[in-house]
């Protein structure tokens, strides 16, 4: 009980820790890839939506990666759950 | 609970908002490339569609009205033309999953720099990709929940 305590203590003046060291929202060290893509996305993929334009083309293999885990979950509980047809 | 059935009310809701739901899960996936959203969220909108649906009228009766096959079919097909229109980019052009389609009358319009209310024909695969995503994701959650749900009742 007591190392429990002692662990929950730790973990959570870690996440404080975190949580004040955690770098200020918007600056960013190093923004080549985020100018290149805010400039060029337009053109480069003709979609107003850079969000869609990063997760469809210029990540696209994630995305394809993405798809291929989403059916395998289904194709695996397809056949886990599936009724037989003939009894 | 009579056969799993929620009460008269709840079976009339659910029926008057399943259309709408659906309208708008078809929004989002053809608005991928313009408005937040895309193929994910669409599909899992109308899967939860579906979801209302089961919850409001029990399994039963959603099983002779969606049939397994079809929904595991249509699951593949997205997924068919997902990898077909990534490879089509390696033919066509460099790279894989290029967007070959930037310039060219079919969703090829180039959108003004800057924000803009956006252009339906534009974005190149996004869209094509985005609806392939969006009837795999529609298909697969649909089939998950009630296979899910029709696996309580095996004897």
């Amino acid at each position: 009980m007591k190392a429990k305590a002692i662990v929950f203590v730790i973990f959570v003046a870690f996440i404080i820790y975190a949580a004040v060291k955690i770098h200020p929202f918007g600056d960013v060290k190093k923004s080549n890839m985020d100018d290149y893509i805010i400039m060029h996305s337009q053109n480069e993929t003709a979609a107003n939506n850079v969000v869609t334009s990063v997760v469809f083309d210029y990540r696209g293999y994630d995305t394809l990666g993405e798809a291929t885990v989403l059916f395998t979950a289904i194709a695996g509980s397809l056949i886990t759950l599936r009724r037989e047809k003939n009894e | 609970m009579n056969d799993g059935r929620m009460s008269i009310i709840v079976r009339t809701i659910a029926t008057m908002i399943f259309p709408f739901v659906v309208i708008f899960s078809f929004y989002v996936i053809m608005h991928g490339h313009l408005t937040p959203g895309g193929g994910f969220q669409g599909g899992a909108i109308a899967a939860s569609a579906v979801v209302m649906m089961i919850a409001a009228y029990g399994h039963k009766m959603m099983e002779g009205r969606i049939s397994e096959d079809g929904l595991s079919m249509a699951e593949s097909i997205g997924a068919a033309i997902f990898a077909v229109v990534a490879f089509i980019g390696v033919i066509m052009a460099a790279s894989f999953m290029y967007n070959f389609l930037v310039g060219t009358p079919l969703f090829g319009e180039i959108p003004p720099f800057g924000g803009n209310a956006g252009i339906l024909n534009s974005g190149g695969i996004l869209p094509i990709l985005n609806i392939a995503v969006g009837l795999k994701v529609i298909a697969g959650l649909a089939a998950v929940v009630m296979i899910m749900a029709m696996a309580g009742d095996k004897k």
